[in-house]
């Protein structure tokens, strides 16, 4: 049951990734990354971690993908205006980037393969405490500086569009 | 998954449940567009549609048959897919979001106890917010896939209005998400079943009234009703988003606003006035008779709330789009943080 779903995610994550890379129309784009976001929610979902499948859909699916089709739709892009590919360049960069990547993602998987399937905390230990119980309290104990530094990055960043987008006062002009 | 094991008595109590779910949701829909009317005609002294049946109680059936027979059309320029999904999308969400809501007690039949609700999910909470940030898509891909001026307009003030709004009202829940201790509804109702101080219900509105301020002002908002409908305001922008719909699909856009407040006065009752909890009555030692008295004390409050929407939308005027955004970002969220700190500071001190 539970591989039957894995493949219909990950099958459905895949293509729509792939047609969201493809597609002309920047709307269309956006709607098959929401797609992606919500197979891999589905698989967070077969793993037993549904704060992280939910956050995904809240957060990804439904606030920052709001965001981008808000702008799609500001500047109401119909059809993408595509430079040509072919600077050999930029080409060779990108081959390279992917094949780090592709390296990568190998040994993660071997490393997955070799040591035990769950870590500290296996599904049943998550569902007796409950995932948000878990994750906030690993959050505000033993992750704490990392959590507050991510804070404090998205505060930066907050600072940055208000700076960016206020109007200019008659003496900075 | 945990769930393998399951009994074919439990999928039919599932699906049974789905289907009264569901049911009374469509008919409540029913009564809702009649009720409006009937409302607007009763608060501007004037009588509102009472001529099909006894006191216009079939007007929603020809209403409802009406837009099946209504030509459907789509404009030549419109995106054809989305704007066929579109008022697909207002709607699933619309009817998911019921699925965690608890509508009455425990029910136990030969043994068995039937919790009345569709789906326990220990993010339960989480889980409407989820649904509740997919809606605007509908709106936003309607307006845009009808390659027009208004409803593009409609679309636009849509997106900005809901995530705006839906900032405030999540930091709204989090009071009582703080006094809970859980994200489970089930827990939210029956953590509000007691006494307070021994005379007061144990409801949330009394310990969270602020935050129900805040939860309220921002459910108008996310429902697109006055005076928060910018998206669809009739004299600026024609009818908003749904300017080129007709015939079901239109119906299908007004189904899922009204199945949106449906579910949001579910939800202020669920989160702030108790849930099914009929108060200085301990529904558990009545057995039957409880669950119905639960039944009906959810339905009685979730049908005050559908009240007070109609009796806001023929009272307020509409808000400007500026002051709606002010509104939202400068009073509501700041207030929604103070009242996260207040209830931190009150239940430090407890």
């Amino acid at each position: 049951m539970v591989t039957i779903f894995f493949f219909i995610f990950a099958v459905t994550a895949l293509v729509s990734a792939v047609l969201m890379i493809t597609y002309k129309n920047p709307v269309y784009s956006a709607l098959f990354l929401i797609l992606t976001f919500f197979s891999l929610a589905g698989m967070y979902f077969l793993l037993e971690a549904q704060f992280i499948a939910i956050v995904q859909i809240i957060v990804y699916a439904g606030a920052i993908m709001v965001l981008f089709l808000f702008v799609m739709m500001l500047l109401n892009l119909r059809q993408e205006t595509r430079l040509p590919i072919g600077r050999p360049f930029q080409v060779a960069l990108g081959s390279i980037f992917a094949l780090i990547l592709l390296i990568q993602l190998f040994f993660i998987v071997k490393v997955g393969l070799t040591v035990s399937k769950f870590g500290a905390f296996p599904p049943e230990k998550i569902n007796k405490i409950g995932s948000v119980q878990v994750i906030g309290g690993e959050l505000f104990t033993n992750y704490l500086f990392p959590f507050e530094a991510a804070s404090i990055l998205l505060l930066v960043g907050i600072i940055g569009a208000i700076i960016l987008g206020r109007k200019k006062l008659p003496n900075e002009m | 998954m945990e769930q393998a094991g399951y009994a074919f008595v439990d999928i039919l109590i599932v699906l049974a449940k789905v289907i009264v779910v569901i049911g009374i949701n469509l008919l409540m829909v029913m009564i809702l567009t009649l009720g409006e009317r009937r409302i607007a005609g009763f608060i501007q002294d004037r009588y509102g549609p009472n001529r099909v049946g006894p006191q216009g109680m079939l007007q929603p059936v020809a209403d409802g048959v009406k837009f099946f027979f209504k030509e459907e059309v789509i404009p030549s320029k419109a995106e054809k897919v989305i704007y066929v999904l579109a008022p697909a999308l207002v709607l699933g969400p619309a009817l998911l979001t019921f699925a965690v809501i608890p509508f009455g007690g425990p029910l136990s039949v030969v043994g068995k106890e039937i919790q009345l609700q569709i789906a326990e999910l220990n993010v339960g909470i989480l889980y409407i917010f989820a649904l509740l940030s997919l809606s605007v898509y509908g709106l936003v891909l309607g307006g845009w896939a009808s390659n027009s001026k208004y409803p593009l307009m409609g679309g636009l003030r849509s997106a900005a209005q809901m995530v705006s709004y839906e900032i405030s009202m999540g930091l709204a829940v989090i009071g009582i998400i703080m006094i809970t201790g859980s994200l489970r509804l089930s827990d939210v109702v029956m953590h509000q079943n007691e006494l307070l101080f021994g005379f007061l219900p144990h409801w949330n509105i009394f310990l969270q009234p602020l935050g129900f301020i805040i939860f309220i002002v921002a459910a108008y908002a996310e429902t697109n009703r006055v005076p928060f409908d910018l998206p669809e305001a009739e004299p600026e922008l024609v009818g908003g988003y749904h300017t080129e719909y007709s015939s079901m699909k239109f119906a299908s856009f007004m189904m899922g606003e009204y199945i949106a407040l449906i579910t949001s006065s579910a939800l202020m009752t669920t989160l702030y006035f108790g849930g099914w909890d009929f108060p200085y009555v301990d529904e558990s030692s009545l057995g039957i008779w409880g669950v119905l008295l639960s039944i009906i004390a959810f339905a009685v409050k979730t049908g005050f709330f559908l009240f007070l929407y109609l009796w806001v939308r023929w009272t307020l005027p509409r808000f400007r789009y500026d002051q709606l955004m002010g509104l939202g970002w400068k009073v509501m969220i700041p207030l929604a943080l103070f009242n996260i700190i207040i209830t931190g500071v009150v239940m430090s001190l407890l």
